[in-house]
């Protein structure tokens, strides 16, 4: 597999304080990456950083081939080409749910309005939520909400997506129904990074794992190698504080 | 079984249909006493006749009518264009004034001192500095007409004040609303207009709509100029009766002209309210 998306040395301060250091990351095409670590680790800034919502201090980030973090870049179409989903869920208040997910890829992409609701109330069938096209954001439960945000990324057609902790605002009936909307974007070869407490999901949906430790790569491998055969002291203290806390 | 509700229950609903009963009672028993000093206090004083005919004599009243109300027409028109333009000139420096490129920093500076300065100036002052002053630069294509400079005035003065109130509604809106945006791929002045300035104005309807307000009453000020609207109109009736009952009938014309729009704010706010409670917040 050739990486998709590749992230090299990457470094990243705010003023004195380090919060990625040196961080190389490959993204194969198709795959699911998961990135894990405690609070302040840096795994959000990374996230940031990938779809340049936050400007590099050195280092370079490529997709599919092009440097997408040399200074000129076109940040906007670059943005159009990565799905972004963050924690809050940040749908658009005064839009409809439809509306929601096509004012990208009417703006940015140019579709007809048409076209668009056709393609985003398609999107909504197919993950259970054709029933609410025409709600306004603030009738949905959270996980209604959070499912909308990933279709509204995913319907400009990503190269990649980024999920960072889409399911820590939820309760455990939430968070189901958003991981399986996440699996089967994965089973149709959605390139994907997520950053999650959720282990277990992490353990069956992730090609390879990431463990970022003060802002720097500590340990990366399958998921089978990281979580039972991890190297370092400081993931096993990590994986047995997930243990102790019951979420692993 | 069918519900019934419990004896306490009834017992709670009976003591809230007496208690409701009684705040009638006394709601409707204050208003008439109040009333009733009111009507006491006014017709008991010692100029109360002299009063009544020189502000509420009717034949006046109907005599001054049509010009007045001939007046007001002008008030219309020119509020109709004031509030245009002072939405689009606040809409401008709101947008202005919260730009953050270091380019536009004169653009920032220029909004800056304009809503100071046309905040802090009474607007009698300005229409007299604008009306009086700008004709005595004797520049030949500015038109000299005092509605035309009397509405420039108003323009003025209340696009300052209304752009405070849409920069407010801007800085208001979730800063993660535009990451979100930006996100997405849109561009700084497409995440503007989709997303920001829409939940921007829904903020700010109510104390924007009370501008507006103010100032469709604040249209009657251009009679300093001498531009015949309802007050002035009013105030050559005045001159040759030497009644004031013009000035009373200008006066019921300008609260009509402004209760729909106040009823209009009220609702909206009442809505809104109803809304943010559904949302929990």
């Amino acid at each position: 597999m050739s990486a998709l998306f590749e992230i090299k040395n990457l470094r990243k301060s705010f003023g004195e304080n380090l919060v990625l250091d040196d961080v190389s990351i490959n993204f194969p095409a198709q795959s699911a990456t998961v990135i894990i670590g405690a609070s302040g680790s840096g795994k959000s800034t990374l996230m940031r950083c990938m779809n340049l919502l936050e400007e590099l201090n050195d280092g370079q980030i490529n997709l599919d081939g092009a440097d997408i973090s040399a200074y000129g870049t076109d940040i906007d179409s670059v943005r159009g080409q990565i799905g972004s989903v963050f924690q809050a869920f940040n749908l658009f208040p005064h839009l409809s749910v439809v509306d929601n997910i096509t004012l990208a890829p009417r703006l940015v992409h140019g579709v007809k309005k048409d076209v668009a609701d056709k393609n985003a109330r398609d999107l909504l069938q197919r993950f259970g939520l054709a029933d609410k096209a025409d709600e306004f954001p603030n009738l949905l439960s959270g996980g209604q909400q959070q499912r909308v945000a990933i279709i509204r990324a995913v319907a400009t057609n990503p190269k990649i997506l980024l999920l960072d902790e889409v399911t820590s605002a939820l309760d455990p009936v939430l968070i189901a129904e958003v991981l399986t909307l996440i699996s089967e974007l994965k089973q149709e070869g959605m390139t994907m990074v997520i950053a999650t407490h959720e282990m277990g999901f992490a353990k069956k949906i992730a090609d390879s794992v990431v463990f970022l430790h003060k802002g720097r790569v500590h340990e990366s491998g399958t998921p089978d190698a990281i979580f039972s055969n991890p190297q370092t002291q400081e993931l096993k203290d990590f994986l047995s504080a997930l243990h102790q806390a019951g979420r692993l | 079984m069918t519900y019934q509700p419990s004896a306490l229950q009834l017992q709670r609903e009976a003591a809230k249909r007496r208690a409701s009963r009684r705040s009638t009672l006394i709601a409707l028993s204050s208003t008439l006493a109040l009333g009733f000093i009111l009507v006491v206090v006014v017709t008991g004083a010692q100029g109360y006749e002299m009063v009544k005919n020189s502000f509420f004599n009717w034949h006046y009243a109907i005599q001054a009518m049509p010009s007045v109300f001939h007046g007001l027409l002008l008030n219309l028109r020119v509020l109709i264009i004031a509030e245009f333009f002072v939405l689009l000139l606040g809409l401008l420096i709101a947008i202005a004034r919260t730009t953050t490129s270091p380019v536009l920093y004169p653009v920032r500076l220029v909004a800056t001192i304009y809503t100071d300065l046309f905040r802090g100036l009474p607007l009698l002052l300005v229409l007299l500095l604008v009306g009086l002053g700008i004709p005595g630069l004797r520049i030949s294509w500015i038109p000299n007409s005092a509605v035309v400079l009397g509405t420039v005035a108003l323009v003025l003065t209340y696009s300052a004040y209304v752009a405070e109130v849409i920069r407010a509604g801007i800085e208001g809106v979730n800063p993660t609303q535009r990451q979100a945006a930006r996100a997405l791929g849109l561009t700084q002045s497409q995440t503007l207009e989709h997303v920001v300035l829409p939940q921007a104005f829904r903020n700010v309807t109510p104390p924007l709509l009370n501008d507006l307000v103010s100032l469709q009453k604040d249209s009657g000020l251009i009679s300093v100029l001498g531009a015949v609207d309802a007050i002035r109109a009013a105030g050559i009736q005045t001159a040759q009766s030497f009644n004031f009952t013009p000035y009373l009938v200008a006066g019921a014309l300008f609260v009509l002209l402004t209760i729909p729009l106040t009823r209009f704010t009220d609702w909206l706010t009442r809505k809104q309210d109803a809304r943010q409670r559904a949302q929990g917040q």
